[in-house]
C-alpha cells in the first residue's frame, strides 16, 4: 500500500506547507516541518492547534509533527521518503533550496513542489539529472485537509515509480483524488477557475449587477458554492487576484483568453490599497457591521459607486425560472440571464479549448473543478446540462470560435451511460469508461447498473456484490423519517431470509445523516399528536435493535455528519468503517431533547465495558452525561474514537472513494462465525446519581453556562441515564430505552424545546433559551 | 318591520365570564377595564345602533347611493347619522390616545362592530374602512404621514379606503398595473384604475384618504414588486385642512346585490399625488397587516347579520300561528299554535342560535388574543397571541361569513313567503350577507391561506396555539362526568382534526393540489372543532349556574351547547371522510367536460 513512504518532510510552514504536514500526520505518518524563520514551524503548529476548521484530526496527529528551523533541520531530511517544498513562489529561491536538499536527501526519495504557478520545467532547469528524475509537482488546495484535489505534474525525466508512489500515497494515505495534469500554467483548476472568476467579475461590472445578484446567479443555479464569486473573493482574499493575474500573464501567450480579457477594475485596486481585502482584512465586497442596537448588519458594496449599503436578497425573474434549469437561466433576457450566459460562454468554451492542452480527459477536468473549487458540476457536465448543441450555437451566434472538441462532439454529450457504466467523450472521438482506481467501489456506479433490492421514498437497499447489501438513505440531508425506519425493518427481514449475508450502511450524500427529520416531529408535536410521536420513537428503537440483533453482520460506513439518530444508527452497527472526515455526535440537547433511539443506552454500555475506564456505576453515567449534555461532536473519525462513539476496532478510511469497498471488505470478514452481540444489563446509580448530576448542572447554571431550559433538559437526561433502581440491582436495556422515551416525550411537550427545534429548523443554529 | 335589540346579556357573558377580563387587565393601558367601564360603553353603543343606525337600514337599502358629476350621495339620513357617530367618539374607540383615540381594547370593539353590522352593515362599511387605513398607517407610515393624517382619521373627520382591486386583478395582486412615478419633492405620481373600492367616494367626510397599491418603475415582477401609497382626495394644507383637489375621481358606482348604501366605486387615478407608506416593494406586507384585521371584521359582519336575522325569525315564530304541534295543541285557546312549537322551526332557530353564540365567543377569544399580541409586555406572549390570531383569521372570516349566509337564509326560511318579500326586511340580510363570503379574500382563498400558509408556517407553530390548549382542556376535563356530554364529542372532533391536519400536511408536501382540493372542508372542520371547544367551555360555565337562574339564560346556554354537540358537530365526521377521500375526482374530471 503505502509501503514506500514512511516519513515525510515539508519545507515551508506557511498556510499550505503547515496544512500539508498536518494532513500527512493525520494519516499517521511522521512528518518533519521546516521553516526558514527561526521558530516558524513550531509557531505554525501552535496556530493550527487553535484553528477552526482544524487542520489536525486529533491531538495525536499533532504529536507526529516534528518542527525544526530550516538551518538546523536539513539533516533530518536524510530519513524522509518524500520531501514537499512549499516555500515562496520564486524559482530562484526554490532552486537554491533544492540544491541544499540534494546534499542531504536519501537516494530514491522523492522531492515535490507545491507551486501553483511555476512550470516544472523552470524548476528543474539547471538541476542535475538525478534531481529531475525524483522531482514532480504536487499541488494541494487550501485547506489541505479538507480539499480533496491533488494536482500532480510530472516532468519528462520523472521516474514512473516516483509518480506511482506519490499517487498511491496521495490517494490512500492523504485521501486525495490525484489528477495528472500537464505542465501548463495554473494546471487545471486554477486555469479554469481563474478565468471563471475574472469573467464573472468583468461581466458583473459591465452588466451592472449587484454583488448579491452576481453571487446568486453564479451560486446555486451553476452548482457553485453559495459564496458565488464576490463572496469567494472575500473568502480567499481579494489581494490574491493581482498576483494570480500577473503570473498567468507572464506564463500564457497574449492571445490566450485569460490574458486577453484581463481588466483592471479601479474599485478593486482601491479596495486592495485600502486594506479591504475580504474577511481577513477590513471587509471586502461584503462587510458585517454592528448596528446602533447591537444587531449585526450585513452590508454590501455598490460596484458602481464603491459605497456600502445594506445587503438585500436579489430579486430577479431569471433566478426564479432558472433555479433548476441552467438553460432557461442563460436564455433569460434580464441582466441575471445575460450575466449567466456571458460567464458560461467564456468559461465553458475556454475549458473545452483546453483539452488536451492541460489534461488528457474531460473527466479529469471535471473532477478537478468539483474537488478543487467545490463545484457541483465540472465544466463539461455543465455543458451537458446546457446542451452541447446549444452552447455551440450560442458561440456561433456571438461570433466566437467553437472549440474543436465541442465541434467534434456535435449533437452528442460529453457523458453517457453505456451498459450501466459511465463513459466520457475522449479526444479521440470515442467514448471511454470513466476510470475507477483499483479498490474503489462507488454506490453511484452500482446504482447505474442495477435495480434496488428494496426501496421507498427515503431509502434503498442495493446489492453491492459478494452477498453484501448496502442500505442507502436519500432524503434531504439524509434526515431520518418513518420511511427510513420502515426500510431498516424490511432490510432486517430480508437479511434473515438470506437475501444477503452482510450489510453495509452507506450513502454518497454530503452527510451520512443529520439525524431525525425534526420538521416532521415538530409538526406532529405542534398538533399534539403525542401518541404518533411516541410510536415513531418506539419504532426507531425497535428497528435499530433489530439491526443490531440480526443474524448477519452490519457495518456502518459514514462520511460527513452523523448526528443524533444518524449517530445512533452507527452505534448499533457491529463495526464502523468511517471516512476520516466523519463528524459524529449525539446533539439532541441542541434542540432540547435527548437521544431516544438507544443512544443513551449504548453509550452507557460502551463506557461500562471500556477497558481503561474507571469502575463503578457512576463513571459511565458521568461520561455519557457530559458528552450528551454538551452536545459534543467529534470533529473527525479519530476524535470519535477518543469519545467512544467509535470503538478501537473500528476502521478509518482516508479516501472517501475507497470507503464503500473497505466497509464491504470489513463486512465480509465478519460473516464467518458471526454472533450478534448479547443484550446488555446495566448497573445504574439510581436517584442518588441523578442528584449528583443535578448538583453539577446547578453549578453550571450559577456561573451562567447553563440556561434555565438546559437545566430541564439535563434533568430529563439524568433521569434516563441514572435509572430508577440503584446499582445493587440490574437495569435492563428495555428499561433504559423506556426511560429514554419518557424523557424525550416530556421534553417535547415543553414550549422551550419546541422553540429550539423550530429555531434549528429555520436557521440551522441552536437556540440558547 | 324588523326590529333589533343588541344581545347585551350574551355579550356580557362572553366578555366577563367566558373570556374573563383578567387577561385583558394584565395588558398595559387596560388595567382599568372592568364591567363598570365596559357596561356603559356597550349600553350606549346598543342605543346608538338600535335608535340611530337601525332605522336607516331599510331606507338605505331602498334608496342606495347615487353618483352625480363625480359626486356620490349617500342615502338620506346617513350624513346626520355619521355626524352623530363622530360626535359620540365612536371612530376613536380603539385608536391610540397619542392621536386622539380612546385606547380601548379591540375585544370590546369587536362587540360594538357586531352591533353596527346587525343594525346597518352598509353604514358600518365607512368607519370600517377608515379604521383599516388607520391601522396600516399606524404600523407602516412614516412619522410625518402619521402626524398629518392619523388625528383626522381617528376623529372620523376624514375617512379611508383600501384600493387593491383592478379590472384585471382581483385575488392575484401580482397583476397590478397602477403605476407610481417618483416626483422631485419626495412624493409620487399615481396613475391607474381601481374598481370595487368601498367608500371610495361619498359625502360623509370632508376628505378621503386612499391607500393605493401600485408599482414603482423599478419594481420586480409579481407580488414582490408592489408598493403602498397614501393618496388623499384633497391634499391637506399646512394647517391640516383639505386643500387642492387631487387627481382621483369616481367614474362609476357598482350596482350590487346587497350593501346598497355602501358606495362601491370605480376610481380613476390620473397623476394623483401620493406618498409612499412603508418601504418600496413591501406594500403587500403593509396591506396584509391591515387585511388580517379587516378579515376578522368581515367575519363579524356575518355574525351581526345572523344575529339580527335570528331575532326577527324568533319574533315571527312566536307570533305566527299555523298548524298544531305534532303532539297535540299547545295553545288550544288560539286558532292555531305559533310555529315555534314545530320541531323543524325549532331546529332552524337553534341552529342559528348555536352558530351565533359559538361564533361570538370564538370571535371575542380571538379579539382578546389580538389585544395581547398588540400590547403584552412579554415578546413571547405577544408572539404566541399573534400566531393564534394569524391561524384563526381565515377560519373566522370564512366560518363566520358562511354561517352568516346560512343563518340569514334560515331566518328567511322561518318566515316562509314573508321572508322572501321585501316588507319584512329578512331578504335584505340575505343579500347583505352574501358579499362577506366574497370580499377581503373569497372564502376559498381563506381555506387556501389556512392549509397553504398558516398550517405550514414555522413547521406548524401557529397550529400549536390552538391544538395544545384544546388538548390540555380535554385532558383536564375528561374525567369530569358532568361534562362528558361535551368533552367526548369535542375530543372526537379534535381527533378528526388532528388526523386531517397530519394527512393534509403529508399529502400537501408532495402534491399541493391535494391540499387545495380539501381546503374548504378542512377549514369547516377546523371551525366546527373550534366552536366545539368554546361551547364546551361555555357549557362548563353554565352548568353550575343553570340551577339557580331565574332568567333561564344559563339553562338556555346549556341546551344550546348540547344541541351544538349533538346536532351540528357530527358534521365533522362527514367532513373528515371527504378530506380523507382527497382530490382524486377533482383531478380526474376533464376540463373540457365541464
Amino acid at each position: 500500500m503505502t509501503a514506500s513512504i514512511h516519513r515525510v518532510s515539508v519545507i515551508g510552514a506557511g498556510v499550505m506547507g503547515a496544512g500539508i504536514a498536518a494532513q500527512v500526520a493525520n494519516a499517521g505518518i511522521p512528518v518533519v516541518l521546516l521553516d526558514i524563520i527561526p521558530g516558524g514551524a513550531a509557531k505554525a503548529v501552535e496556530r493550527m492547534l487553535r484553528a477552526d476548521p482544524a487542520p489536525f484530526m486529533s491531538k495525536g496527529a499533532a504529536r507526529l509533527v516534528q518542527t525544526e528551523d530550516l538551518e538546523t533541520g536539513l539533516p533530518l531530511l536524510t530519513d524522509c521518503d518524500w520531501i514537499v517544498e512549499a516555500i515562496i513562489e520564486q524559482p530562484d529561491a526554490k532552486r537554491e533550496l533544492y540544491a541544499r536538499v540534494e546534499r542531504v536527501r536519501k537516494p530514491g526519495s522523492v522531492l515535490s513542489s507545491n507551486t501553483s504557478t511555476i512550470p516544472l520545467s523552470a524548476l528543474t532547469a539547471g538541476m542535475p539529472e538525478g534531481f529531475a528524475r525524483d522531482f514532480l509537482i504536487t499541488h494541494f488546495f487550501n485547506p489541505p485537509r479538507y480539499m480533496r484535489l491533488l494536482e500532480l505534474v510530472r516532468g519528462p525525466a520523472t521516474r514512473v515509480d516516483a509518480v506511482a508512489a506519490i499517487t498511491e500515497f496521495g490517494d490512500r494515505a492523504l485521501g486525495k483524488t490525484v489528477i495528472a495534469c500537464k505542465d501548463r500554467p495554473g494546471f487545471i483548476a486554477n486555469r479554469i477557475g481563474g478565468l471563471w472568476l475574472q469573467s464573472a467579475i468583468n461581466h458583473a461590472f459591465e452588466l451592472g449587477l449587484t454583488v448579491e445578484e452576481a453571487d446568486a446567479v453564479m451560486g446555486r443555479p451553476m452548482g457553485v458554492p453559495k459564496t458565488g464569486v464576490f463572496g469567494l473573493l472575500d473568502l480567499v482574499g481579494i489581494d490574491l487576484m493581482p498576483h494570480v493575474a500577473a503570473s498567468m500573464k507572464a506564463a500564457l501567450p497574449a492571445s490566450d483568453p485569460y490574458v486577453a480579457n484581463m481588466r483592471e477594475h479601479e474599485l478593486i485596486a482601491r479596495m486592495i490599497a485600502e486594506g479591504r481585502t475580504g474577511r481577513k482584512g477590513k471587509g471586502g465586497f461584503y462587510t458585517r457591521e454592528t448596528g446602533p442596537g447591537g444587531e449585526r448588519l450585513k452590508r454590501a458594496i455598490d460596484l458602481s459607486t464603491g459605497e456600502y449599503r445594506d445587503s438585500t436578497k436579489p430579486v430577479l425573474e431569471s433566478l426564479e425560472v432558472g433555479a433548476k434549469d441552467l438553460r432557461r437561466l442563460a436564455e433569460h433576457p434580464d441582466r441575471g440571464g445575460r450575466y449567466a450566459r456571458a460567464v458560461l460562454l467564456d468559461t465553458l468554451s475556454y475549458a473545452a479549448s483546453l483539452v488536451p492542452e492541460i489534461a488528457d480527459s474531460v473527466a479529469d477536468v471535471d473532477a478537478a473543478m468539483r474537488l478543487g473549487y467545490a463545484w457541483r458540476w465540472g465544466p463539461f457536465e455543465l455543458i451537458d446540462r446546457l446542451g452541447p448543441g446549444w452552447l455551440a450555437a450560442a458561440l456561433r451566434e456571438a461570433g466566437r470560435p467553437v472549440p474543436p472538441l465541442l465541434e467534434r462532439l456535435d449533437e452528442r454529450s460529453f457523458y453517457r451511460v453505456q451498459e450501466g457504466r459511465p463513459q466520457f467523450f475522449g479526444t479521440d472521438g470515442a467514448y471511454h469508461d470513466v476510470p475507477r482506481p483499483e479498490g474503489v467501489l462507488l454506490l453511484s456506479d452500482v446504482k447505474l447498473r442495477s435495480q434496488p433490492l428494496a426501496r421507498n421514498g427515503s431509502a434503498s437497499l442495493w446489492d453491492i456484490g459478494d452477498g453484501v447489501a448496502c442500505l442507502e438513505f436519500h432524503t434531504k440531508m439524509n434526515a431520518l423519517d418513518p420511511d427510513v425506519v420502515a426500510l431498516i425493518g424490511k432490510t432486517v427481514a430480508m437479511g434473515k431470509k438470506g437475501v444477503f449475508r452482510a450489510l453495509v450502511i452507506h450513502n454518497e450524500g454530503d452527510n451520512f445523516s443529520v439525524g431525525a427529520n425534526i420538521g416532521l416531529a415538530l409538526f406532529a408535536a405542534n398538533i399534539a399528536a403525542w401518541g404518533e410521536i411516541e410510536g415513531m420513537i418506539e419504532a426507531g428503537q425497535k428497528a435499530l435493535r433489530a439491526l443490531r440483533d440480526a443474524p448477519f453482520p452490519v457495518v456502518g460506513a459514514p462520511s460527513g455528519m452523523a448526528l443524533g439518530g444518524g449517530c445512533e444508527i452507527l452505534l448499533h452497527c457491529d463495526a464502523v468503517q468511517a471516512h476520516a472526515e466523519t463528524y459524529m455526535g449525539l446533539v439532541e440537547v441542541g434542540v432540547g431533547l435527548i437521544p431516544a433511539w438507544g443512544g443513551c443506552t449504548t453509550m452507557l454500555r460502551r463506557w461500562a465495558e471500556a477497558p481503561k475506564a474507571p469502575r463503578g456505576p457512576m463513571p459511565p453515567v458521568a461520561k455519557t452525561f457530559e458528552m450528551i449534555a454538551t452536545a459534543q461532536v467529534a470533529k473527525s473519525a479519530a476524535e470519535a474514537k477518543e469519545m467512544l462513539l467509535l470503538r478501537p476496532s473500528d476502521g478509518i478510511t482516508m479516501n472517501r472513494d475507497r470507503l464503500l469497498a473497505e466497509a464491504k471488505a470489513r463486512a465480509l470478514s465478519l460473516i464467518e462465525g458471526y454472533q450478534p452481540p448479547k443484550p446488555a444489563t446495566l448497573r445504574l446509580p439510581g436517584p442518588s446519581g441523578r442528584a449528583a448530576l443535578s448538583l453539577a448542572v446547578g453549578q453550571m447554571a450559577r456561573i451562567g453556562k447553563a440556561t434555565p431550559h438546559d437545566i430541564t433538559v439535563c434533568d430529563h437526561l439524568a433521569r434516563a441515564l441514572t435509572g430508577t433502581k440503584d446499582h445493587t440491582e440490574e437495569t435492563s436495556e428495555e428499561e433504559v430505552l423506556r426511560l429514554e422515551r419518557q424523557s424525550f416525550m416530556a421534553l417535547l411537550k415543553t414550549e422551550p424545546t419546541l422553540a429550539r427545534v423550530e429555531h434549528m429548523l429555520e436557521t440551522g443554529r441552536p437556540l440558547r433559551n | 318591520m324588523p326590529g333589533y335589540k343588541a344581545p347585551l346579556r350574551d355579550m356580557r357573558f362572553v366578555l366577563n365570564e367566558f373570556a374573563g377580563l383578567d387577561r385583558l387587565r394584565a395588558l398595559p393601558g387596560c388595567e382599568e377595564i372592568g364591567p363598570d367601564l365596559i357596561d356603559p360603553v356597550l349600553t350606549e353603543a346598543a342605543r346608538f345602533c338600535e335608535e340611530v343606525l337601525f332605522p336607516l337600514n331599510r331606507s338605505g337599502d331602498e334608496e342606495g347611493c347615487t353618483l352625480e358629476n363625480g359626486v356620490v350621495h349617500t342615502p338620506r339620513g346617513f350624513r346626520e347619522a355619521y355626524a352623530a357617530f363622530r360626535e359620540g367618539g365612536w371612530p376613536a374607540l380603539g385608536c391610540d390616545p397619542a392621536y386622539g383615540g380612546q385606547g380601548l381594547p379591540g375585544t370590546l370593539g369587536l362587540l360594538i362592530q357586531e352591533m353596527i353590522c346587525s343594525a346597518n352593515l352598509s353604514f358600518g362599511m365607512y368607519p370600517g374602512l377608515t379604521h383599516g387605513a388607520y391601522s396600516a398607517l399606524m404600523q407602516h407610515g412614516s412619522q410625518a404621514l402619521r402626524d398629518r393624517y392619523l388625528p383626522k382619521l381617528v376623529s372620523g373627520e376624514w375617512s379611508g379606503t383600501m384600493c387593491l382591486t383592478e379590472p384585471q386583478c382581483g385575488t392575484d395582486l401580482g397583476l397590478i398595473r397602477t403605476r407610481a412615478v417618483p416626483a422631485d419633492d419626495g412624493s409620487h405620481r399615481i396613475t391607474g384604475n381601481k374598481i370595487f373600492i368601498s367608500a371610495g367616494e361619498h359625502d360623509l367626510t370632508e376628505n378621503i384618504i386612499h391607500l393605493v397599491l401600485a408599482k414603482l418603475p423599478d419594481a420586480p415582477p409579481g407580488t414582490r414588486g408592489i408598493s403602498l401609497f397614501l393618496v388623499p382626495k384633497f391634499i391637506p394644507t399646512e394647517d391640516g385642512h383639505p386643500g387642492a383637489r387631487n387627481g382621483v375621481t369616481c367614474t362609476a358606482l357598482e350596482h350590487k346585490m346587497g350593501i346598497k348604501a355602501s358606495a362601491t366605486c370605480a376610481l380613476s387615478f390620473e397623476d394623483a399625488k401620493g406618498w409612499l407608506v412603508g418601504e418600496p416593494h413591501k406594500g403587500l406586507r403593509a396591506m396584509f397587516t391591515m387585511m388580517n384585521e379587516a378579515r376578522l371584521g368581515v367575519g363579524v359582519q356575518g355574525l351581526g347579520l345572523a344575529e339580527v336575522s335570528y331575532q326577527n325569525a324568533v319574533a315571527y315564530a312566536k307570533e305566527r300561528l299555523q298548524g298544531r304541534a305534532l303532539g297535540g295543541a299547545r295553545y288550544p285557546e288560539k286558532p292555531a299554535d305559533p310555529i315555534i312549537v314545530h320541531p323543524d322551526v325549532r331546529r332552524m332557530l337553534l341552529t342559528m342560535r348555536a352558530q351565533i353564540e359559538g361564533c361570538r365567543a370564538l370571535g371575542v377569544l380571538t379579539a382578546l388574543e389580538q389585544d395581547v399580541a398588540a400590547r403584552h409586555p412579554d415578546p413571547q406572549q405577544r408572539q404566541a397571541a399573534e400566531d393564534f390570531v394569524a391561524l384563526m383569521t381565515p377560519v373566522i372570516k370564512a366560518l363566520f361569513t358562511d354561517m352568516g349566509w346560512d343563518a340569514t337564509a334560515t331566518g328567511m326560511q322561518v318566515l316562509g313567503g314573508h321572508g322572501y318579500i321585501r316588507e319584512w326586511g329578512m331578504e335584505q340580510y340575505v343579500r347583505d350577507a352574501r358579499i362577506a363570503q366574497i370580499y377581503e379574500g373569497t372564502n376559498g382563498i381563506q381555506a387556501l391561506d389556512l392549509v397553504g400558509r398558516k398550517m405550514s408556517a414555522h413547521a406548524g407553530r401557529y397550529l400549536r396555539r390552538f391544538f395544545h390548549p384544546v388538548l390540555s382542556y380535554i385532558e383536564a376535563k375528561q374525567d369530569d362526568e358532568r361534562l362528558a356530554d361535551f368533552i367526548l364529542p369535542l375530543s372526537k372532533a379534535f381527533g378528526r382534526l388532528q388526523q386531517a391536519t397530519a394527512e393534509i400536511a403529508r399529502r400537501g408536501l408532495s402534491d399541493p393540489f391535494e391540499a387545495g382540493a380539501v381546503a374548504t372542508e378542512y377549514l369547516r372542520l377546523f371551525g366546527l372543532t373550534a366552536l366545539a371547544h368554546v361551547w364546551a367551555r361555555m357549557a362548563e360555565l353554565a352548568l353550575d349556574k343553570a340551577e339557580q337562574d331565574p332568567s333561564g339564560f344559563y339553562r338556555a346556554k346549556l341546551v344550546t351547547a348540547r344541541f351544538f354537540m349533538e346536532r351540528l358537530l357530527p358534521q365533522t365526521a362527514g367532513l373528515n371522510a371527504a378530506i380523507m377521500a382527497g382530490g382524486g375526482t377533482l383531478r380526474a374530471f376533464d376540463d373540457a367536460a365541464f
